[in-house]
């Protein structure tokens, strides 16, 4: 029997019943989406890593396994999940909330590095999704479904998620410039963060072309990126990233070409209408009748 | 008849869109098919031009409870697109204008019926391409691609479709027309964008598409190498993903598939080799560099017989025409050919191509592979001749056997060419009943009335409203 088979099933059996039930990681993000309501009965996920073939670039893990133990294990064959969590977050945290890392400009979405998983469904039993090859076009893609529904349509037991080469080098310069101006003359950088004045840029790849985009930036080699304030957070399409100096007045830092902005006030929540929402709506009633998984949490 | 006669639902139709409602015998067998082998009977084509027209052909289905089909290219290998229970078929062909590039925010809004390469011209000038790249892109929609979340030879690098679609503009099978996802990073809600993906027209129809733009490569070097065994190819694919590198591309052809090529394109392909590697470094120059000393060293290791660097664009291309044109090449040895399309682990690869031989050997027919090989996506070819008697029964046999070798082996069932009609059967191999049965209530969601593309992808009987599966067409293979 596969590693993590048991383990899953337990889970599973544990979510069973007709109680309210909710799932925690390491509570790094446990203020997504609205309060937990407090009749609920805790449980967590299965925490380990099962299988791990570096040449594969894959790694099947209990979701209660932090990004810590999965950054160690892959970072002995120089690999590594794009994400840029704490240490203690759990990886079936990250996917439930969904929120990518800052990195995301040259990673991509972190729903992107989900490729298999089993979740809990409201009866406590197991669905399987996805495939556990880096490509695969078997079935309805629930997975990224799942990512982002913050455990309202499924507990996620396992999964298996793809991993990337830890770039050769790393280096991050910051200056004052105009950020806009500087996406159009890198190649992929990894990051770009601005808070209307200063910019901060992460060049990640060969020692040669770091080393050449570097001087094209014009500025200065910096430790590391600031603080990310964390108590507000927007979600724009790029381009209106540059009117954000009108539009705020209190500190915020944006993710450049990405659109993401990190405030460091709470922000009133957006009245945009949502298309689509009768759909949602009825998938939630389909894969949770009782509306038992994770009561509270609000996706939408 | 009485001129009061109740109106057919093709009046209505015509009506919607006048000519461009046809039921014409030969229009009507030309929609029957797609590229796979099997073949159906639509009751209507319908050629829309906007969105609103889409909408009104799904109304009227609604109301005469008729099914229907969005249908790109046609290109699709799996009867995606072939029509079950008389469905209309709705055609974006006419639907194919790239609405707008917006190179600040690195999307294009583009008509689903815009063609795969023709995107990528339209972006050219801005250093911009559409990174998924099917065998079939000179000719393949990008609806058909978000359908059938396509990948290609650069997906190894960048990801298929599904990474590379922000958002869709869809009319609902209820004619409902909503945006799935967004330009923006976190759109609120569940990602109906990434389930629309790859659902291949059970959820909807794609009447505009948000794609991102993939900033073209400031250096690109492409490699050929060749090997006497093709164990030795296979392992130098696994030495270069653990050497850290992933490569744009990643592909390998077998010595039928080498003399096949050689003879249609003359790119002096190794001809005698067992196996060959074509390999894709893209980037700034540092590292590109870097990868081909990388893998002219695991070349050595895996006893490559050597390494040929494209010298420029025209060579590169030459390499690459040998490669995306395989497929038709193989008309030279045989009038017919079956695509399969399965993914193992990189790891069983050697494992399972050898096991791919010993089947094509035991139905006597001629196996010739060019594949994915960086991400393990096999694409064995049963070159047959149909004429020849009882052909099909052996190529199909042949064909369950290599789907269940690969499922052995730890894979799954498409890599990119999907479900559709073909696989929906082999599902069971991959997920249990209650996996298939959520699956199914998810797309229930979306289409209560089972009207979008019935009988697609899961296998009847996981569906409620399956009622349909009475009109299967005759020789459907499913």
């Amino acid at each position: 029997m596969n590693l993590g088979t048991i383990e899953r099933q337990e889970f599973a059996e544990s979510v069973a019943g007709s109680d309210l039930v909710t799932v925690v990681g390491g509570k790094t993000q446990w203020d997504v989406g609205g309060t937990i309501d407090p009749n609920a009965r805790v449980i967590s996920a299965p925490v380990g890593i099962y299988d791990y073939t570096p040449s594969e670039m894959t790694l099947r893990c209990g979701a209660g396994t932090t990004v810590g133990e999965i950054q160690d294990t892959l970072g002995e064959h120089a690999q590594m999940l794009p994400v840029n969590a704490e240490r203690g977050s759990t990886i079936g945290g990250i996917l439930a909330v969904g929120r990518s890392g800052i990195r995301r400009l040259r990673y991509g979405a972190v729903r992107d590095y989900l490729l298999e998983s089993w979740h809990a469904d409201h009866e406590g039993k197991l669905v399987k999704s996805g495939g556990p090859t880096i490509k695969n076009v078997s079935g309805y893609d629930l997975c990224r479904l799942l990512v982002g529904s913050l455990g309202t349509l499924g507990f996620l037991a396992e999964v298996t998620v793809r991993s990337l080469p830890i770039p050769p080098c790393s280096r991050w310069m910051t200056g004052v410039c105009d950020p806009f101006d500087l996406q159009s003359k890198l190649y992929r950088p990894s990051c770009i963060l601005w808070n209307g004045n200063q910019v901060w840029v992460l060049l990640e790849g060969h020692p040669v072309d770091v080393e050449r985009e570097a001087n094209i930036t014009g500025l200065s080699e910096c430790s590391g990126p600031p603080v990310l304030p964390s108590a507000g957070r927007l979600s724009l399409r790029p381009k209106l990233l540059r009117e954000l100096p009108q539009m705020y007045k209190q500190d915020w830092l944006a993710e450049i070409g990405v659109g993401l902005v990190h405030l460091s006030e709470p922000i009133k929540n957006d009245q945009s209408s949502l298309s689509a929402v009768t759909v949602m709506r009825d998938i939630k009633i389909r894969l949770d009748p009782t509306g038992r998984l994770n009561p509270g949490r609000e996706v939408f | 008849m009485s001129s009061k006669r109740k109106r057919t639902i093709f009046d209505e139709l015509k009506v919607l869109l006048g000519s461009r409602t046809r039921a014409d015998e030969m229009e009507l067998q030309l929609y029957g098919k797609d590229s796979s082998v099997l073949s159906g009977v639509p009751s209507t084509v319908c050629f829309p031009v906007n969105v609103e027209e889409v909408q009104g052909i799904v109304s009227i289905c609604n109301r005469f409870q008729r099914p229907f089909i969005a249908r790109g290219s046609g290109t699709g290998l799996a009867g995606g697109a072939v029509p079950i229970g008389n469905p209309v078929i709705i055609s974006t062909a006419k639907m194919n204008k790239v609405l707008e590039i917006d190179l600040e925010d690195r999307i294009a809004w583009v008509e689903p019926g815009v063609l795969n390469l023709d995107l990528s011209k339209a972006l050219s000038e801005f250093g911009f391409h559409f990174a998924p790249d099917p065998s079939s892109q000179q000719v393949c929609s990008i609806g058909g691609n978000v359908a059938n979340n396509s990948g290609g030879p650069h997906c190894l690098a960048y990801g298929v479709t599904t990474s590379h679609v922000l958002a869709a503009e869809v009319v609902l099978p209820n004619a409902e027309v909503v945006t799935l996802g967004g330009i923006d990073p976190e759109p609120k809600g569940y990602d109906l964008r990434g389930l629309f993906i790859g659902s291949e027209g059970t959820m909807g129809i794609a009447t505009k598409v948000a794609v991102r733009l993939t900033p073209n490569p400031p250096d690109v070097r492409t490699l050929l190498l060749d090997f006497a065994d093709v164990s030795d190819g296979a392992l130098a694919v696994s030495a270069i993903i653990n050497a850290g590198i992933i490569p744009a591309a990643l592909e390998m052809m077998d010595h039928n598939a080498i003399g096949i090529v050689e003879a249609f394109v003359h790119a002096g392909y190794p001809v005698e080799a067992a196996a060959v590697l074509l390999v894709e470094l893209d980037g700034l120059s540092g590292g590109v560099e870097a990868a081909v000393q990388t893998i002219n060293d695991v070349a050595k290791i895996h006893n490559a017989g050597s390494v040929r660097v494209a010298k420029d664009e025209t060579e590169r291309a030459l390499l690459w025409k040998g490669r995306k044109n395989a497929f038709g090449a193989v008309a030279r040895i045989k009038p017919d050919y079956y695509l399969h399309d399965t993914v193992v682990p990189r790891s069983k690869l050697v494992e399972v191509l050898n096991q791919v031989y010993q089947i094509a050997d035991k139905y006597e027919l001629i196996a010739i592979n060019v594949f994915h090989a960086g991400d393990g996506n096999l694409h064995p070819i049963l070159a047959y001749d149909a004429r020849e008697p009882g052909i099909l029964e052996r190529v199909h046999s042949a064909g369950d056997e290599i789907i269940k070798a690969s499922m052995e082996a730890g894979g799954v069932l498409s890599g990119e060419h999907g479900i559709g009609l073909e696989k929906r059967d082999f599902m069971h191999l991959l997920f249990s009943a209650h996996d298939m049965f959520t699956q199914d209530l998810v797309r229930e969601a979306f289409d209560p009335q089972g009207l979008a593309n019935p009988m697609k992808v899961l296998p009847s009987g996981s569906r409620c409203s399956d009622s349909f599966k009475q009109n299967l067409p005759e020789g459907v293979w499913v």
